[in-house]
């Protein structure tokens, strides 16, 4: 350890560090509101940090940063996710300050639980060695599972030992897949896995590939289940409904996010030369995800749980986008279904928290997750029930939103690579989606308010849901910047 | 005593596991299973790294890995289930109903 692996993984100690100051911090103020400040103002130091590796991974030769006994790799794709985990923790930060009036004295553990959820979450991208993938997605998870548990009341207790024991239980599965990959290649680092993979699929090797698909049947498993896919989706719609709404949001992007950062890399890379096999398991995974999470959404009465399953759903296209290989024909051609993930990540993630926001601050006034209870929104809060209509069109895939261009792209990245009846599947499935988003804008102009208090919402939401509201048309129409971001993070698979 | 022996041995505890998980309805038995399960992995591991001559110690380095992170998992999740126990006084997962469907 010196000081140039010191240097790579700077971003994250510094993440490590600003959540001790602000537990030290939780100690001696009283003023209990100073804490989301220091946290968010906080994030501006692993955020220039991680722009100055930026500065020094374009200015390298290789475009790629290697180190801390190669485990670690710094390249376009792992600083794109740090970017875009510190934007989400930032907003989640923001739109929770309103929330956090109910959590009393557990204000620092929230604030300093949350970042260290993200410092896992923005090394999780970085690391090519199985023993730091597994380490980095444990870090991810114990803090979310604490933080889901936070509000020690009933829901939020039941919700965090259903998060918790599950994602034990799929660590198990993922690391039992690893130890097989471990066994048959001799290696747990991901560049050394991928030529002894070519070694075993010759024929030369004792069991041939067969046992690596074993264990990418294991690691799929593994992750699907933090990534939220059918058939590994039973615990989504209750830790949804349970854990504190901004915790909820925070879930649904950046664990996802995350989620498909490491199943990218892994799969690229490590497994990147039998591509044409894992991809038609993603294929299937992905359609019945799509309409198991779309049916199951259509009869929720609940909002949360409602995005839980639209979240099932939203996993589902974006496993489209892994399917999206390119066909047995252009192997060697790039194909765009990287690309498009990240993208669509990009998307569904402000689209998302613009949806979460909005309800964070109307359930904060009206005690009540039900869909029932947003009637009459258009009147009694014109500018939040306009933003969640907004997002309601996005996830539904409309133009002119940010997610009809997510859709699009992952939709010809597919069709590019031969899956025309997934896509179809696709379509008929936002068509059966386009039932329970609507229904919300429904609610919210044409049924009669209950009430006609106004929803009162502080500064700091205020300005996640401005920022969120604004990103989603930005986006819709001008989409190119991120899309060319997206595109030249994913340069390193190939 | 060869590799495939392990290998079984290591098999039979994680499928013991994974049953114990889906069909044990107290709490701290399915955590107990799901220690089965990490330990059937750490015993693949161990086998695989004393038995392959390319792999060195890494194996036996990762098992001391999932043992540690696998503490820190039962010192939450005990946590959780105390909680959950002070609530209801009941720690039956088939009890654990407020949200379904």
């Amino acid at each position: 350890m010196d000081f140039h692996d010191i240097k790579l993984l700077s971003p994250e100690i510094s993440m490590g560090a600003l959540g001790i100051i602000i537990i030290l911090l939780d100690m001696i103020t009283n003023r209990k509101g100073v804490l989301a400040t220091v946290s968010v103002v906080g994030l501006a130091v692993p955020l220039s940090l991680s722009l100055y590796l930026c500065g020094l991974v374009d200015s390298d030769s290789e475009g790629k940063l290697s180190g801390v006994y190669g485990t670690v790799l710094i390249d376009q794709f792992s600083l794109f996710f740090k970017f875009f985990i510190l934007g989400t923790l930032a907003l989640v930060i923001l739109s929770s300050t309103d929330y956090l009036s109910k959590l009393g004295r557990l204000r620092g553990e929230y604030h300093a639980l949350l970042i260290f959820s993200a410092a896992g979450m923005m090394l999780l991208p970085a690391v090519t060695d199985l023993i730091s993938i597994y380490i980095a997605i444990e870090l991810t998870a114990l803090p979310l599972a604490a933080l889901i548990a936070i509000r020690r009341d009933s829901h939020s207790t039941e919700a965090g030992i259903k998060f918790l024991l599950l994602s034990a239980m799929s660590s198990a599965v993922l690391l039992y897949g690893m130890a097989l990959i471990y066994g048959f290649t001799g290696s747990t680092e991901i560049e050394v896995i991928i030529e002894r993979i070519a070694y075993l699929s010759t024929g030369s090797g004792p069991f041939g590939e067969r046992v690596i698909l074993l264990a990418v049947v294991l690691i799929v498993a593994g992750i699907g289940f933090k990534i939220s896919v059918a058939p590994f989706q039973m615990w989504v719609p209750d830790v949804y409904e349970g854990a504190p709404t901004p915790i909820t949001s925070y879930l649904s992007v950046a664990s996802k996010a995350a989620g498909f950062a490491i199943m990218l890399r892994i799969f690229y890379m490590a497994f990147g030369d039998i591509r044409i096999d894992w991809a038609s398991l993603f294929a299937i995974l992905s359609a019945v995800s799509m309409t198991v999470g779309n049916l199951a959404a259509v009869i929720q009465t609940n909002i949360k749980r409602m995005l839980a399953y639209s979240t099932v759903a939203h996993a589902g296209f974006l496993l489209m986008g892994l399917a999206a290989v390119g066909t047995q024909a252009d192997l060697f051609e790039t194909p765009m279904g990287p690309g498009s993930v990240l993208f669509y990540l990009v998307a569904y993630a402000v689209t998302n928290l613009a949806a979460f926001f909005v309800i964070i601050a109307v359930v904060n006034s009206t005690r009540s997750n039900m869909i029932r209870n947003f009637a009459g929104m258009g009147q009694r809060a014109p500018v939040l029930a306009i933003i969640l209509s907004i997002s309601m069109i996005s996830l539904l895939g409309i133009p002119p939103t940010v997610g009809f261009m997510g859709k699009l792209y992952i939709f010809s990245a597919a069709i590019n690579s031969g899956l025309t009846w997934l896509v179809i599947c696709g379509v008929l499935n936002s068509v059966v989606s386009a039932y329970y988003y609507l229904r919300v804008i429904r609610t919210m102009y044409m049924l009669e308010p209950e009430s006609d208090t106004s929803i009162q919402i502080g500064i700091p939401p205020r300005m996640a849901i401005g920022i969120v509201g604004i990103g989603i048309l930005v986006l819709g129409i001008i989409p190119s910047t991120v899309m060319n971001a997206a595109e030249k993070a994913v340069i390193v698979f190939f | 005593m060869s590799l495939i022996h392990f290998q079984i041995l290591s098999a039979a505890m994680f499928s013991i596991g994974l049953y114990g998980v889906l069909a044990r309805r107290n709490a701290l038995l399915v955590l107990l299973s799901i220690e089965i399960m990490l330990n059937a992995v750490n015993i693949n591991l161990v086998a695989f790294s004393s038995y392959a001559e390319s792999a060195q110690e890494v194996g036996q380095i990762i098992a001391i890995f999932i043992i540690t992170v696998a503490a820190a998992e039962v010192g939450l999740a005990m946590a959780i289930i105390l909680r959950l126990f002070r609530d209801r006084s009941s720690v039956d997962l088939d009890d654990i109903d407020l949200m379904k469907w």
